[in-house]
C-alpha cells in the first residue's frame, strides 16, 4: 500500500506510482502486476501508456476488456493517442465494432484471430478471447477492468499469455452469478469470484499497486468516496478545493428542484428528499423528480468551470443512475415526456442507465435515484457497496441524489446478515457502513420536496 | 420476486387459497418416484435418526436408529438404507437406448461417429423440503470415503460393503440437484412453490404442511387458517398435528416423547449388558424399547409421507410442459454417466472440485438456468406473462403486413414490415432486435417504429423466411394472427471451452496436484459435495 504523501503534488505522486508500475510490467519478477485504481484515477491512461511502452520495447501484446463498449473505447483511445501502433480489434462473428473504433487507419477488425496476429496490439473481450485457439501465446497481456472479470473467465484465457498487467477498480460491483455457488465458497479458485482475488490468492508474491489520485472526482467528492469505499487505500483529488465549479445562467424559481441544483452547484452534492413512503420500484414521484431535475439543469444553462476551461453542461454531460433496469426505463420515458433527449443516436443525449452499465464512465453532473429509496427492506443487492460507489463516483462536478426520507432508519432495521464463510475474506467496508457514510454527508445538502 | 408472482401472492391473501403460477408442470415427475423422508438427531447433524421411504404410498418402509449416537447402529442403519435404496437407484441402469453422436479425435481433430448408451429411464428421489436434499448430501459426504471389509486395507472401522456406494450415489444426486431444472433429486416444497403462489412468505413456504394448507385447504377453512393450524396446532399431549417435515424433529417431541423413550432403551440395553450370559426377559425389554422408538418415529414421519404423496397428486393434475422430455434427457445422461463411472471402477468424487471442474460446473449451471427460464416462457403463457410485464416481451395481434425487400445484396431478400397491436409496454426502442416465440421456425426481427399512443409496434422481419425472394408460405404472420416477440434471445449460448485440469494456468495455482497443497484449499470450509465429471 502506497501512503499518500500529502506534500507531493498530485501529478508528481501519480507519476511516481506510474513509473513503478511500468517498471514492474517490463522488468518485474512476478508474472502478474495488479493495479488498484479508484474512480477516475487514470486507469485508461495507464493502459494506453503500458501498451505503448511494451510495443516500444519490441513486444506484441493482447488486451482483455470485459464488454464490447469497453473494447471499442479502448481501441479508439489507443489509436487516438498512439497512431503509430497497429491495432487489431477482435470481435465475435455476429458483433459489430463501434465506428469510433474503426475510423483510425491503424485499426484492423476481424472475427478471426489469425488475421490479427501480426498486429502489435490485439484487443477483445474476455468472452471472445476464451474461444481463441491455435495461436502462440502472447508474452504480455493487459487485463482491463479486471475486478469485473470472473475467475472462471481468467481461467479460460490465461493460457494465451505469459505475463499480465491487471488493472481495475476494487470498489466497483463484484461479478455475479444467478446460480448457487456456496459449494465453492472458501476455495481460492471459486469460479464466481473476481479474477484479481483468485490471482492474488494463488500468487502471494504479487503486491497490488495503488493509483493515488482521482482526476475525475472533484475535491468535494474524493474525500468522501475515499473514506467510505476505499478506507485502506486512500486517494485524493487531482484538483483542489474550488478548482471545479458549476455556474448557473439563470436564477432559481424558488422551488425545491432549483434549490437542490443551486446546492449541488455550490457544494458538489445535493439531496432532493421526498416524503417517506413505501413505493413500487418505479416510484412515479421519485422518477418525476429525477426527470424534472435534469430538465431544470438543462433549462437553467449550467456551465462547468474546471482545469479544462469552461464548457456548458449539455445533455451528453449528464447521467442518471439507477439500481434497476425498469427504473432506468421509467426515467427515460419521463425524460422523453419532458422533451429531454435520451437517445444518443440522435445527437447529444442524457445517459440513463443502471450502476452496472455506468461503470467506468464519466460525466459532469449525475442525478442518482437512491437504490434504497422507498424500499421496505434493504437486501444484499441494494446494500452492495459497489453499487453505491459506482453511482456516487461518476461525476466531475456534482452529484444530485433523489431519495425518499427514512433510508437511515431502514438501514438500521436491516443490518448485514450475510453468512460468513470460512476462507472468504470479509469485504470491508460493508454496504451498510458505506451507505451510512454517504447518507450522513448528503444530509448536509438536503432539500425537501413535496410533490 | 417478479411482479406477477407478487401479485399472485396478494391475490392468494385475498382469496384465501394459493394461486396458480403455471398452467403446465415445469418439472419432470417420474411414474415411480422414490419418496424419502429423512430425520436427523437434534444437535448432531451427521447422526441420522430415521428414514421413511418407498415407491408405494400404501407401503412405506421405515429404518430407525434407536440410539443415534451409537456408531455401530448408525452404520447398520446406513447399510439397511443402502440395501433398500440401491436396487431402486441401480435398477434403471439396465434398459438402455443407443444414441448416435460424434466425437472429436483429440489428435487429428476429426469428428468420428460414435454410438453411446443412454439409460431409457432414471430414478427420481423426492424429499419433503430443501433441508432434506442437504441431509442426503450430508449422508453422501460422510459415507463415500468409508472403507469396507472388502477393501485391501480395511482400516480399524470397516463399514458394511454397500455403504460407500450409497454415499457415492447420494453425492451424485445432491450434486445434480444444484443444476437448475434437474429432476433426479427434488424437494416437494420447491416443486409446489414453483407452481403455486401462497399468501405467505417464501420462508414460510419451506414448511410443507403450511404450503399444502394454502394449496388445498380443508373444507370450510381458509389457506391462512389451515397454514396456522399446520404450523402450530397441538394435541392434548402437546404434540404437533403436523410434525415438521424434517430432517429436524420438533423439540417438544424430542423432549416429551423421544428422549424418554431413548433413555428407556439405553436402560434396557444396560440391563442386558449386565447379564453376560444373556437373559430372555432383558432382550425382550430391549426389543420392546426399540419398537417403542420405532412407533414414535413412524408416527411423526407418516403425516409428512402422506403430504409428499399429496403433493405428487397435485402436481400430476398439471399437464407436462413441452420441454420436459428434453430436460429429463439431460438427467438421464447424468444418471448414465454416473453408472458408467461406477462400472469403470473410478474412485469416489473428490473432496473439492479443482479449479477447472468448478468453473465447468458453474458454466453448466448458468447455461441450464438460462435454458430453464427460456423453456418455461415458451411452454407456459403465465411464465411468458412475467417477461411481458417486465417489458422484456410483448404479445399482440398482427394488424398489417407490408412486403418489403432488402436489395443491397446480389439477390433481393424478403424483409416484410409487420405491424403488431399490443396492450403490453415493452422496453422497445427502434433498432432493437426481437425474437419470435412460438413461430414455425426461429425468426428475428428489428423494431422499426413504436407508437405508444396507438399501441402499435412495427417490426421488420429479418430471418426465418427461407432463401428465396418471396418468403416461404406460413413464415410471415398474417393480419389477425396472434404473435409473441421477446427482447431476449430464445437460444442459450454455448459455454466457452476451458483448459483441461492438468493445464490449469499459473493464475489459478497450476495443475491440481500442486494446488491441493495450497493453504487456501486446506483451510476452506466449503461443502465438498463434488463430482469430477458431471458433464454431458
Amino acid at each position: 500500500m502506497d501512503p499518500v504523501d500529502p506534500t507531493a503534488s498530485p501529478a508528481a505522486a501519480a507519476q511516481r506510482v506510474t513509473a513503478e508500475i511500468l517498471d514492474a510490467v517490463l522488468h518485474g519478477t512476478e508474472r502478474g502486476v495488479v493495479v488498484d485504481s479508484p474512480p477516475g484515477a487514470g486507469k485508461s491512461t495507464l493502459v494506453v501508456r503500458a501498451a505503448r511502452e511494451l510495443v516500444a520495447a519490441g513486444e506484441r501484446l493482447m488486451i482483455v476488456a470485459q464488454t464490447n463498449s469497453q473494447v471499442d473505447d479502448l481501441v479508439d483511445r489507443l489509436a487516438e493517442t498512439a497512431p503509430e501502433l497497429s491495432i487489431g480489434r477482435l470481435h465475435s462473428s455476429d458483433g459489430r465494432p463501434a465506428p469510433e473504433a474503426l475510423r483510425h487507419a491503424g485499426v484492423t477488425a476481424s472475427s478471426k484471430v489469425g488475421d490479427l496476429v501480426e498486429q502489435q496490439v490485439v484487443v477483445s473481450t474476455a468472452a471472445k478471447w476464451q474461444w481463441v485457439k491455435d495461436v502462440d501465446p502472447w508474452r504480455h497481456a493487459i487485463v482491463d477492468e479486471a475486478y469485473q472479470m470472473r475467475s472462471d473467465a481468467l481461467l479460460a484465457v490465461a493460457r494465451l499469455f505469459e505475463r499480465a498487467l491487471f488493472v481495475g477498480d476494487p470498489g466497483q460491483l463484484d461479478p455475479f452469478t444467478v446460480v448457487g455457488t456456496d459449494q465453492w465458497a472458501g476455495l481460492s479458485w471459486d469460479p464466481s469470484r473476481s479474477a484479481v482475488t483468485a490471482l492474488l490468492d494463488h500468487n502471494p508474491g504479487i503486491r497490488p499497486h495503488n493509483l493515488p489520485v482521482s482526476w475525475r472526482l472533484p475535491y468535494s467528492a474524493a474525500g468522501l468516496v475515499s473514506r467510505a469505499f476505499y478506507p485502506f487505500t486512500p486517494f485524493r483529488s487531482g484538483t483542489g478545493e474550488g478548482d471545479r465549479r458549476l455556474t448557473i445562467g439563470t436564477r432559481g424559481d424558488g422551488g425545491p428542484v432549483d434549490a437542490v441544483i443551486d446546492e449541488a452547484a455550490e457544494s458538489g452534492w445535493g439531496l432532493l428528499e421526498l416524503p417517506a413512503r413505501h413505493t413500487v420500484r418505479t416510484d412515479p414521484e421519485a422518477v418525476q423528480a429525477v426527470a424534472q431535475t435534469v430538465r431544470r439543469v438543462l433549462d437553467r444553462g449550467l456551465a462547468a468551470v474546471s482545469e479544462r476551461g469552461t464548457a456548458p453542461v449539455t445533455a451528453d454531460r449528464i447521467a442518471v443512475g439507477t439500481a434497476h433496469r425498469d427504473q432506468a426505463a421509467a426515467v427515460r420515458s419521463a425524460l422523453t415526456a419532458l422533451g429531454v433527449p435520451v437517445e444518443a443516436e440522435r445527437g447529444p443525449a442524457v445517459t440513463v442507465d443502471t450502476a452496472n452499465r455506468l461503470q467506468g464512465r464519466e460525466y459532469d453532473l449525475t442525478v442518482v435515484l437512491h437504490p434504497l429509496s422507498g424500499r421496505p427492506d434493504a437486501t444484499a443487492f441494494h446494500l452492495e457497496t459497489g453499487r453505491l460507489c459506482v453511482l456516487a463516483s461518476r461525476h466531475r462536478h456534482a452529484c444530485i441524489v433523489v431519495a425518499r426520507a427514512g433510508i437511515a432508519e431502514l438501514l438500521d432495521e436491516h443490518p448485514s446478515t450475510e453468512p460468513v464463510q470460512l476462507g472468504v475474506s470479509v469485504k470491508f467496508p460493508d454496504g451498510w457502513e458505506a451507505n451510512h457514510a454517504v447518507l450522513a454527508r448528503l444530509a448536509e445538502h438536503r432539500v425537501s420536496h413535496r410533490p | 420476486m417478479s411482479l406477477l408472482s407478487t401479485l399472485a401472492r396478494l391475490e392468494a391473501v385475498r382469496s384465501g387459497r394459493a394461486e396458480p403460477l403455471a398452467t403446465v408442470r415445469h418439472r419432470h415427475l417420474s411414474d415411480r418416484p422414490m419418496v424419502v423422508v429423512p430425520l436427523t438427531a437434534a444437535g448432531e447433524a451427521g447422526a441420522p435418526l430415521a428414514a421413511m421411504l418407498g415407491t408405494d404410498r400404501a407401503a412405506p418402509r421405515l429404518h430407525v436408529v434407536p440410539q443415534p449416537l451409537d456408531r455401530d447402529q448408525r452404520f447398520a442403519f446406513l447399510a439397511a438404507l443402502a440395501a433398500d435404496l440401491l436396487p431402486y437407484l441401480e435398477g434403471y441402469g439396465e434398459e438402455v437406448e443407443q444414441v448416435e453422436g460424434t466425437e472429436r479425435d483429440p489428435e487429428t481433430g476429426e469428428r468420428t461417429p460414435v454410438v453411446r448408451e443412454l439409460c431409457a429411464q432414471a430414478p427420481q428421489l423426492i424429499v419433503p423440503s430443501a433441508a432434506g436434499v442437504d441431509q442426503l448430501g450430508l449422508i453422501g459426504r460422510s459415507t463415500r470415503f468409508r472403507r469396507t471389509a472388502d477393501d485391501a486395507d480395511a482400516g480399524p472401522h470397516p463399514v458394511p460393503t454397500r455403504v460407500p456406494l450409497l454415499g457415492r450415489w447420494l453425492t451424485h444426486l445432491r450434486e445434480r440437484s444444484e443444476v437448475p431444472g434437474s429432476s433426479l433429486l427434488v424437494a416437494m416444497t420447491a416443486l409446489l412453490s414453483r407452481h403455486w403462489a401462497t399468501g405467505q412468505s417464501h420462508l414460510e413456504d419451506q414448511h410443507l404442511g403450511a404450503l399444502l394448507a394454502w394449496i388445498s385447504p380443508p373444507p370450510g377453512m381458509s389457506g391462512a387458517e389451515a397454514a396456522r393450524r399446520a404450523e402450530s396446532a397441538r394435541d392434548e399431549r402437546g404434540q404437533l398435528y403436523c410434525p415438521p417435515a424434517g430432517p429436524a424433529t420438533d423439540p417438544r417431541f424430542d423432549e416429551k416423547l423421544l428422549a424418554p423413550a431413548v433413555a428407556r432403551y439405553d436402560a434396557a440395553r444396560a440391563a442386558l449388558r449386565a447379564r453376560p450370559g444373556g437373559d430372555e426377559r432383558a432382550e425382550r425389554h430391549v426389543r420392546r424399547a426399540a419398537e417403542e422408538i420405532r412407533e414414535l418415529l413412524a408416527g411423526v414421519l407418516r403425516p409428512t409421507w402422506d403430504q409428499v404423496w399429496h403433493g405428487v397428486d397435485l402436481l400430476r393434475t398439471l399437464p407436462p410442459a413441452a420441454h420436459l422430455p428434453e430436460r429429463w434427457e439431460s438427467d438421464r445422461w447424468s444418471y448414465t454417466g454416473h453408472r458408467d463411472r461406477l462400472a469403470a471402477g473410478e474412485p469416489p468424487q473428490p473432496r473439492h472440485d479443482d479449479a477447472v471442474t468448478a468453473a465447468r460446473k458453474l458454466a453448466q449451471r448458468e447455461r441450464e438456468q438460462a435454458k430453464v427460464e427460456l423453456q418455461e416462457a415458451l411452454d407456459d403463457p403465465l411464465a411468458m406473462a412475467e417477461h411481458r410485464l417486465s417489458g422484456e416481451a410483448f404479445a399482440g395481434t398482427v394488424v398489417d403486413v407490408e412486403p418489403a425487400y432488402d436489395t443491397s445484396g446480389r439477390s433481393p431478400k424478403p424483409r416484410p414490415l409487420v405491424t403488431v397491436r399490443t396492450a403490453d409496454r415493452p422496453h422497445a426502442d427502434p433498432g432493437r432486435e426481437v425474437h419470435r416465440a412460438g413461430g414455425p421456425a426461429a425468426q428475428k426481427a428489428e423494431i422499426v417504429a413504436v407508437d405508444p399512443d396507438d399501441g402499435t409496434l412495427t417490426l421488420r422481419l429479418t430471418s426465418g423466411m427461407g432463401r428465396r425472394k418471396e418468403p416461404e408460405p406460413g413464415s410471415v404472420p398474417q393480419p389477425g394472427e396472434q404473435v409473441v416477440f421477446t427482447l431476449f434471445e430464445l437460444t442459450v449460448r454455448q459455454a466457452a471451452p476451458l483448459p483441461a485440469p492438468e493445464d490449469t494456468p499459473w493464475t489459478h495455482g497450476g495443475p491440481p496436484s500442486a494446488a491441493a497443497l495450497a493453504p487456501a484449499a486446506a483451510a476452506a470450509g466449503s461443502d465438498p459435495i463434488t463430482d469430477p465429471e458431471d458433464w454431458e
